[in-house]
């Protein structure tokens, strides 16, 4: 694989990375806990699409198709986002967890990718800098908050993140090019980002009186980078690109 | 009645419909009881005052920060924000207020009664600058 198409790979995971959990978090609008929370979480929902369109928007330059087109026109299997993305909202708690989990991910993604040698992503990755910052300082305060609150509120953020725990190992799914990307001075690697990410968070969940899962248990689940999706991804997209399905020219 | 209340809400927003809401549900206010009121206070650049632009509802003062960015924040400027609880704030009486009334025969201590303008005006006719001597 030569440098463009492992670069258009990478570009591609964090995009739809952005927009499948973008629209996923989207689905609290108006049904969030109290009125300044559903705000807050609707806002860096709203700042995820937004990323995402950049991304795409980098992607319609080295010869793919525009931002629209790609977000609505493909089908689950031609998605590459990891599938703790696509996963539905559940209670607050696992979409608390979930925040948490993916959006350090995010942060120290983007983090790395601000030296990248490809200049148009570091110079997103210096763009989006704040607002990830925020979304990761929202969820830590969050999960903080309820791994002290009571034994019912520790008790759901301890399962929700036994749960999600190998969905968001499988984050760090390898990529076909990892070696061109780390060669090319593109991206550190998932095996990087990986253990910068353990390094960051077990900390931070120790603090709020949450433990990982012991490593014996750990079995990422991978296949969303290639396309191999839970049948919760398919419904998502159908309903995401409905008024686009009934009127690809309408403007809104 | 309460049979009444408990109907699923149907709706053509496919978020509701999954939500399973029922029209008797409301968010029970009494669990909000911890939660209290805070003053935000939003500055522009570094050194300029901060000014008070609304409250946030929130359970401490971490939240009650991470509220007020979105809620104050995130379509301007901002070099900083402060959150005090609003039960920190003493205030006057409203039906005190008539100790802000000025009587009328004090004009001389509004800026208005110095009469400077035309002073000002002239300066600016003859085109010197400050450091000017008059």
């Amino acid at each position: 694989m030569n440098s463009i198409e492992a670069l258009k790979e990478l570009l591609y995971k964090i995009a739809d990375d952005q927009l499948i959990i973008g629209h996923r978090n989207s689905e609290w609008t108006g049904l969030g806990p109290i009125l300044e929370e559903d705000i807050a979480f609707s806002s860096m929902a709203q700042d995820k699409i937004g990323q995402s369109e950049h991304i795409y928007n980098l992607l319609h330059q080295l010869g793919e198709a525009d931002a629209d087109t790609v977000a609505f026109t493909r089908n689950a299997n031609q998605f590459h986002c990891s599938q703790i993305a696509e996963l539905p909202i559940g209670g607050y708690d696992f979409s608390l967890i979930r925040h948490f989990l993916y959006d350090f991910a995010e942060y120290l993604r983007f983090e790395a990718l601000k030296t990248s040698n490809y200049q148009p992503l570091a110079q997103l990755a210096k763009k989006f800098f704040g607002e990830i910052k925020y979304h990761t300082m929202h969820a830590n305060t969050w999960v903080y908050q309820l791994g002290h609150g009571n034994e019912e509120s520790n008790g759901r953020m301890q399962e929700s993140l036994n749960y999600s725990w190998n969905y968001a190992l499988g984050m760090f799914e390898n990529g076909p090019a990892e070696e061109v990307l780390i060669a090319d001075g593109i991206f550190i690697g998932e095996e990087a980002l990986k253990k910068k990410w353990l390094e960051v968070i077990i900390p931070l969940l120790e603090k709020s009186n949450l433990t990982i899962p012991a490593e014996s248990t750990w079995k990422p689940v991978v296949g969303g980078r290639t396309g191999t999706h839970t049948e919760h991804l398919q419904p998502l997209l159908s309903e995401m690109t409905e008024v686009y399905t009934i009127d690809p020219s309408a403007d809104w | 009645m309460a049979e009444e209340n408990n109907k699923a809400v149907d709706s053509l927003d496919p978020r509701i419909v999954r939500a399973k809401l029922h029209s008797g549900d409301s968010s029970d206010m009494n669990n909000l009881l911890h939660f209290q009121t805070y003053e935000v206070f939003h500055q522009k650049k570094r050194g300029a005052q901060h000014h008070h632009v609304g409250i946030v509802h929130a359970p401490n003062p971490d939240m009650a920060l991470l509220y007020a960015k979105e809620q104050y924040a995130r379509r301007e400027q901002t070099s900083n924000i402060w959150v005090v609880p609003s039960s920190s704030v003493s205030a006057s009486e409203y039906m005190d207020d008539d100790i802000f009334t000025t009587a009328p025969e004090k004009l001389y201590r509004n800026p208005g009664s110095y009469k400077v303008m035309d002073r000002i005006q002239a300066f600016k006719e003859r085109g010197m600058k400050p450091t000017d001597e008059v």
